[in-house]
């Protein structure tokens, strides 16, 4: 093997774990915009994923919608999704033990993976992908990157400007901000907490649709659990950026991908999410916070 | 009864929970040798009892060391499979049944004490979520460890190999451990409701006498405020290390129990959503109470088994109850609706418990 080859290899698997990455990244958002004013750990976020891709692919495979449609449709479900869930099963525990809420979190995620499962069957679907196929060749055809790839990292990249245009610049989200900083001073100042809380389930959830269809058009075999792996290495992501922090989960959700896509190719396919959560776990005994999380000082 | 009520509490609590094993384990038996119990609840019987083991065990961490632990399968796998090996390889060696189950058992214990023992110098470091994310990753790294791991005995020796089988048994070997495949008991299966029973029994005074010894008040005093703790000359690690590896010991014990129950079994039956079923039992028992957890452990692996006539549904309600009960056990406004109807209408007096713990913060 030269060392153009060598060159051109790695590239090609930096492409593919940047869109990997992008889709973490996505998912690890909704996790942390969620951690950072709730407060808990919404365990069921992942199966929002799987809803979403299911929506999507109804309205694109059995009623024949073109796939722009489709996408917001499943925006839309899922944010009703995300608010339902939050008034029915979250929002009663607002004062409860962080434990207790982790564990209605766990009860939802079942039920949302068995009411698709009755309603949908655990047969795979074969989702169509909302890119067109093709390739876009470089290097004289000795390099090749989906069109898919490339919408994923752009759409990543977009959600990433409008989410910090969004918690910077606007009313709404410097509400948010507020509220994750101190719930009760925000109060004070005025500041509507829970329904505050409802619009970042809500941006959460709707982040979690788009997610949930990149995700699917990559890895087209849809089932009641696709949303559960992902799920989990999102959460993952977004501790490993520091959980709480909204660059912090582009970071750790591009860096795991880019880990997982390079363990995958260099190393061994079985062990690739092995050395994943090794290197989780390298990072946080070095950074106890995550990569961008801040360090909270104890007072005695 | 005068000598029961000048006992300490914790005493008092720790009777009462042996007696209540003791009860429930001579009620099984009388009916199993007279009327039977169902071939469906005889076949959970031991699962049960791993269960109960294990809710028991990662209640010293949740409930007693205050430590929030997602990765409790990854110890009763490597119990499991240390154990289970142990006990497939020991066939010819060890002809009795029950002392090569307690062998396989107290090598499965040993195995998963030295891996939470490893795995807790690190983590114990962390604390709060980044703490229960580090336990998910090492429970999942032990999962994909063990999926690629081939281990064999032969005239040879013991063989191993990983990702890629190379090992090349003689004649008559073994093959103990068959990566994806995971383990086979070749040997019959030697788990037996008596067993379980013992070991429940044995995790339950190893807990009541850690919790309540010079060692339990550390932990739990490391639990309530690390800063104090530090400050009267307690050092953290140990102790929570201490609650850790006697816990993983104890999972490890019961991942053997459960495995030599089993015909063949694999890494992915210890997974992320066993180690979330287990805390499910641990929250739904209440944390640092053995006795709930003994009893959320039984409910929760009978109610699927119970719920097959919604055949379909089952899982489905499953969860409703699941969201349910820790909507009425921890939501203030749903709690004081209950008690206005225990109490027959009347407004409960004095603040509620939510709005105390909050003047207490």
């Amino acid at each position: 093997m030269d060392f153009s080859s060598l060159l051109l290899g790695l590239l090609d698997n930096l492409i593919r774990g940047l869109s990997l990455g992008s889709v973490y990244a996505i998912i690890a958002l909704g996790y942390t915009m969620v951690y950072g004013i709730a407060k808990m750990l919404n365990f069921a976020h992942g199966d929002v994923i799987m809803v979403g891709a299911y929506v999507c692919f109804f309205a694109i495979s059995t009623y024949g919608l073109p796939p722009v449609i489709g996408i917001l449709l499943s925006m839309v479900v899922c944010t009703a999704l995300g608010i339902v869930i939050e008034r029915l099963a979250y929002k009663p525990l607002r004062q409860a033990p962080s434990l207790a809420v982790l564990i209605t979190a766990i009860g939802v995620s079942y039920f949302l993976q068995n009411a698709a499962q009755l309603l949908w069957t655990s047969s795979p679907k074969v989702f169509p992908s909302v890119v067109p196929k093709g390739n876009l060749t470089l290097f004289d055809g000795q390099l090749s990157i989906s069109y898919l790839t490339i919408v994923t990292i752009v759409v990543c990249v977009i959600i990433m400007l409008v989410l910090t245009f969004f918690t910077n610049s606007t009313k709404m989200g410097k509400a948010m901000r507020a509220c994750s900083e101190d719930k009760g001073a925000a109060q004070l100042m005025g500041i509507d907490v829970n329904a505050t809380i409802s619009i970042t389930f809500a941006i959460g959830s709707a982040l979690a649709a788009v997610a949930g269809v990149l995700l699917c058009s990559a890895y087209p075999s849809l089932t009641p659990t696709t949303g559960s792996m992902p799920g989990i290495k999102a959460f993952t992501a977004a501790v490993f950026g520091g959980i709480g922090s909204i660059p912090g989960a582009l970071l750790g959700g591009l860096l795991l991908g880019i880990i997982e896509i390079f363990a995958g190719s260099y190393i061994s396919t079985q062990l690739s999410n092995a050395i994943v959560f090794g290197v989780l776990i390298i990072v946080l005994l070095v950074k106890p916070a995550g990569l961008l999380g801040k360090k909270i000082r104890e007072k005695v | 009864m005068t000598k029961l009520r000048h006992m300490k509490k914790s005493t008092r609590t720790s009777f009462f929970t042996y007696g209540l094993v003791i009860v429930a384990f001579l009620i099984i038996q009388i009916l199993r040798g007279t009327v039977g119990i169902g071939s469906l609840l005889e076949g959970q019987l031991i699962p049960i009892c791993a269960y109960i083991v294990m809710a028991v065990s990662l209640n010293l961490v949740v409930g007693i060391s205050g430590e929030l632990s997602l990765g409790h399968a990854g110890f009763m796998s490597v119990g499991a499979f240390a154990g289970c090996a142990m006990a497939n390889g020991l066939q010819n060696l060890v002809p009795s049944e029950p002392l090569r189950l307690v062998i396989a058992i107290l090598f499965g214990a040993l195995m998963a004490a030295l891996a939470g023992f490893l795995i807790g110098i690190p983590v114990l470091r962390l604390n709060g979520d980044y703490l229960a994310i580090v336990t998910l990753a090492f429970g999942e790294i032990i999962k994909t460890i063990l999926t690629n791991l081939y281990i064999g005995v032969d005239a040879n020796g013991l063989q191993a190999s990983f990702v890629n089988d190379t090992t090349d048994l003689a004649e008559g070997g073994i093959a103990l451990i068959k990566g994806p495949m995971g383990v086979s008991n070749t040997s019959a299966r030697i788990s037996t409701f008596v067993a379980g029973f013992i070991l429940v029994m044995v995790a339950l005074i190893v807990v009541f006498n850690l919790v309540n010894s010079r060692a339990g008040r550390a932990i739990m005093a490391t639990r309530d405020n690390r800063i104090a703790a530090e400050s009267v000359g307690i050092s953290v690690t140990k102790y929570k290390l201490m609650a850790f590896t006697v816990s993983a010991a104890l999972a490890g014990a019961a991942g053997t129990l459960y495995g030599c129950s089993q015909i063949t079994f694999s890494a992915n039956k210890f997974d992320f959503n066993t180690s979330i079923l287990i805390l499910v039992f641990v929250v739904l028992g209440g944390l640092g109470n053995m006795w709930g957890s003994v009893i959320a452990a039984t409910a929760l692996t009978i109610l699927p088994e119970a719920l097959r006539q919604f055949s379909d549904y089952r899982m489905l309600v499953y969860a409703i109850v699941l969201i349910l009960v820790m909507l009425a056990t921890n939501s203030p406004a749903i709690r004081s609706f209950f008690l206005r109807i225990v109490r027959g209408g009347r407004n409960e007096d004095g603040p509620s418990r939510s709005a105390k713990k909050e003047a207490a913060k």
